[in-house]
Formats: C-alpha cells, sequence, structure tokens
C-alpha cells in the first residue's frame, strides 16, 4: 500500500510540473519572426560583427524588423548567404566584397637584436606599452597574438622562426576582428581579388629601417615610378596602395629592392609566399 | 535574537561553509564557467536566483507534503523533478517578460537545472531544520557564497593564464591545485561568524 501511495505523490507532483509547464510555454510564447530564424539559419554563425551588429542573431533580428535592409552585409557569407538572405527577404541582395586580412610585416628584423628582454604578461597589447614592444622596429608585429585569440576560424597562427603572425587566406573569412586587436594597427582588411600587399607598415626613414630590418620598406620610391598605373605611392615613407587602381601586374613588386612587396592570389588560395 | 540568528545564517553560507570550497558541491561550473569574469559572475547570480526558486518551492513540498504523508524518503527524485520542472518555467517567464535578463542568464540556467549545489542546499535546508525563512536566508547566503567563489576563482584562473606554468601541471591540475590553495584560505573563515556576533 505504501508503495502505491508514493508513486501516487510522485505522479501527481511530476503531472502538476507537466501541466504548469505546457501552459506556461502556451501563455507565455514568444513569438519569433519566422523569418528573422530563418535568415539566423543560413547566416555562418562566425558572430564575428562584421556585419555591425552584434553577432548573427542581431543582423537576423535587425534585418527581420527593417532596421536594415541590406541583405549583403555579411562578409564571411559571401555572395551565397547573401542570395539566401535576399530570397528569404524579398530584397535584391548586393555583391559581397569578399575581404581577407594581411599582417603588413614581414617579420625580418634580425631576431637576435632584440631591445630588451621582455618579461611581462605575454599579449601585444602588453608588450606595446614598453616602449612599443621590444623589437627593434617600433612598427613591427609582436608575434605574441592577441589576433591569434580573437580569430573565429583558427585563420592566424604565430611563425616561430620569424616571430610574427601569419594569416592563413584560405580560412580567413574577413571579419577584421584580429585588424581591430592589432595594437601595432599593422593588420589590414583587403579585397579577396587584389593579388599585391606591401608587407611593411614602417614610417621610420629608409637609413633606420635598412639598420633594424632587411625587408622593411625604405621608401625609394622605385615602385612608385614603376607603376603603369600610378596606384602606388609613397607616404610617409611608406609605399601605400590604392586598390582602386591596382590592376596586380606584379611590376611593383618585380622593381621593389627590398622585397616587401608581395605578389600572392587570394582567389585561388594560394598562400603569400 | 531572530535577526540575529538570519544574520549568521546569511554569513555562514556565504564564508564558513561555502558550498564550492568547503563542501565540494557544485565543482562541475566552478571550474567549467570560471575562465572569464564576467561569465563566472553570470553563472553565480544564476545560481543564487535558482536556489532562490528552488528554496521556495522545496521548501513546503517537503513540509506539507512529503513529511505529512510520511514519504521523507522520496526527497531526492522529488526534489530534482521539482528543480528541472522549475528552472525551465524561469526560463520561459524570463524570455517573455524580461528578456534582457533572459539573454545574459539564459546560456547558464539550463547548466544548473540538475547542478548539485542547488539540490544540496535544498536537502541541507531541510536537514538542518531550518524554518521557512531561514531557508531562504540559507539559499541566499550559499547561493552569494558560490558567486564569490566564482569571482575570485576567475581572478586566480586569469593571473594564472597570464604567467607560464610548468609543462606537467599546464591546464586543468594547475587550476585544481589553484582551487585547492582558495579552498584553504577559506578554512581562515572557521569559527569567525561566531565570535562576531557572540554566539
Amino acid at each position: 500500500m505504501p508503495i502505491i501511495i508514493a508513486i501516487a505523490v510522485l505522479l501527481v507532483i511530476a503531472i502538476v510540473c507537466a501541466v504548469l509547464l505546457t501552459l506556461s510555454s502556451i501563455f507565455f510564447a514568444v513569438k519569433e519572426d519566422a523569418r528573422a530564424i530563418a535568415v539566423r539559419d543560413c547566416l555562418p554563425g562566425a558572430n564575428c560583427g562584421a556585419c555591425g551588429f552584434s553577432g548573427c542573431d542581431g543582423y537576423a533580428k535587425a534585418l527581420s524588423e527593417g532596421k536594415t535592409d541590406n541583405p549583403s552585409l555579411c562578409v564571411p557569407g559571401g555572395d551565397g548567404v547573401a542570395a539566401e538572405i535576399g530570397e528569404i527577404m524579398g530584397l535584391a541582395a548586393g555583391d559581397v566584397v569578399e575581404q581577407v586580412a594581411y599582417v603588413a610585416c614581414n617579420g625580418s628584423c634580425l631576431p637576435s637584436e632584440r631591445k630588451y628582454v621582455y618579461d611581462g604578461i605575454k599579449t601585444c597589447v602588453a608588450a606595446n606599452m614598453s616602449y612599443s614592444g621590444d623589437r627593434d622596429c617600433t612598427f613591427a608585429c609582436l608575434g605574441y597574438g592577441d589576433c591569434l585569440k580573437v580569430c573565429p576560424r583558427d585563420a592566424i597562427c604565430i611563425n616561430t622562426e620569424k616571430g610574427i603572425a601569419e594569416i592563413d587566406p584560405r580560412k580567413c573569412i574577413g571579419c577584421g576582428l584580429c585588424a581591430k586587436t592589432c595594437p601595432n594597427h599593422i593588420i589590414h582588411l583587403i579585397n579577396d581579388t587584389s593579388r599585391v600587399v606591401v608587407k611593411c607598415s614602417s614610417h621610420d626613414k629608409g637609413a633606420q629601417v635598412r639598420k633594424v630590418c632587411s625587408n622593411g620598406c625604405i621608401g625609394c620610391m622605385k615602385c612608385e615610378k614603376n607603376c603603369p598605373e600610378g596606384a602606388i605611392k609613397v607616404e610617409n615613407n611608406l609605399a601605400t596602395i590604392d586598390y582602386s587602381k591596382c590592376t596586380g601586374c606584379g611590376k611593383c613588386h618585380e622593381v621593389c629592392p627590398v622585397k616587401c612587396i608581395h605578389l600572392g592570389n587570394f582567389i585561388c588560395g594560394a598562400h603569400f609566399e | 535574537m531572530e535577526i540575529k540568528t538570519l544574520i549568521y545564517i546569511l554569513l555562514t553560507g556565504i564564508f564558513v561553509n561555502n558550498y564550492v570550497l568547503q563542501k565540494f558541491l557544485g565543482i562541475c561550473p566552478f571550474l567549467g564557467v570560471s575562465k572569464k569574469f564576467d561569465q563566472a559572475s553570470g553563472m553565480g547570480i544564476a545560481v543564487t536566483f535558482v536556489m532562490l526558486c528552488a528554496t521556495a518551492v522545496t521548501w513546503p513540498i517537503q513540509t506539507y507534503v512529503l513529511d505529512a504523508m510520511g514519504l521523507g524518503y522520496l526527497q531526492t527524485i522529488v526534489f530534482i523533478l521539482v528543480i528541472a520542472a522549475l528552472v525551465q518555467f524561469v526560463e520561459i517567464v524570463l524570455k517573455k517578460f524580461i528578456p534582457a535578463l533572459h539573454q545574459s542568464l539564459g546560456v547558464y540556467l539550463p547548466l544548473i537545472t540538475t547542478n548539485c549545489a542547488v539540490l544540496g542546499v535544498a536537502i541541507n535546508n531541510i536537514t538542518d531544520g531550518f524554518n521557512f525563512v531561514e531557508s531562504m536566508f540559507s539559499s541566499l547566503g550559499v547561493g552569494l557564497g558560490f558567486l564569490l567563489a566564482m569571482v575570485l576563482f576567475a581572478g586566480v584562473r586569469s593571473r594564472i593564464e597570464n604567467c607560464p606554468s610548468p609543462k606537467a601541471i599546464q591546464g586543468l591540475p594547475v587550476t585544481l591545485i589553484a582551487a585547492s590553495i582558495v579552498s584553504l584560505a577559506f578554512f581562515g573563515f572557521a569559527g569567525v561568524i561566531e565570535n562576531m556576533l557572540g554566539i
């Protein structure tokens, strides 16, 4: 007899709980926009924030609530996702400019010649605070991997030989989190159709760059003079490329005496040298 | 005297009988979610909240249903059932009425459903013979103690991560060693509350 009472009591409690939960899920149901859920499902889910909203949920919500009518903001998703979102929302999908990040440093400053022995917290931000890091070149990648920690796709690794961060363009989704994190601001985003990059960020004068680095831009203007499109300019002792004019002919790469202008092809997923 | 007892129960729950560091309940979230300060505090607040709700429900059930019918031995299974349902209910209600709170606690609520610290405080309130108000204060104290332990340990862990530890104890081992040292530190609170309140 006692066992029947025990089972009955347990059953009653369980049924009360079940009824309560069922009722509450009916009465307190939150109406979610079906389109927001559909959009959320086709977004890549990296939550990188490249669209300008707080993650994929934020973007899906903004689209469904009409806060934005641009379905082409998802850089990691590319054209495919933009087309899918456009179909769900009934919006015309524009062309998504797929981007890729690169570290503008060759890491060629002589590793034996560090300014001092850095023994602090192993982050670039902290190292950068004491005399712009331990490297001779104040514009160099510090190699403590702050960018690596924020990358949602593990596209960044530290080249231990050179002590700099390297980005795998095949894994990079172009969200730009690393570029925002880098305390030296030497990670840049470029369209993945670009073929030429200047892998140096030094604004020092040529003679100073020569002292500390074998591959740093010395501002010799050779690339500027040889560019048939006038796309490359030496500004503040550093060659900068205007990608709206650059055709990727590679002349600048050929004439660069210090080999800091690199040629590659992002579309084929090839590494930069 | 009444208020003094309540304060005693509250402070004991926070410091002396800290569930994580003295009774070793709820170690799973303590090690799992203590990597970052904001996650740790979010988890701590969620646990405190659920402990209060759970005690408010389980104490009357124990007193008026189980004890009244002589079914005290069903305590564990009934408490698990009720707490699990309660957490689901709270999640639904939060989602409807306080979406902001749901978003910040949302990830942690399902994790707490069968957390042993929550079950532990519900059962200990009964075995310690507390009345309803005392039980609520005990839950609040234990919850705040959990929050304190989480937040303190998140700080300790961030210090560990910035210091290179020997390869053999990297990762979880060094975390467990640090946890044991923090736990030892909490033994220092034994007897402090009694002397402070003159009980």
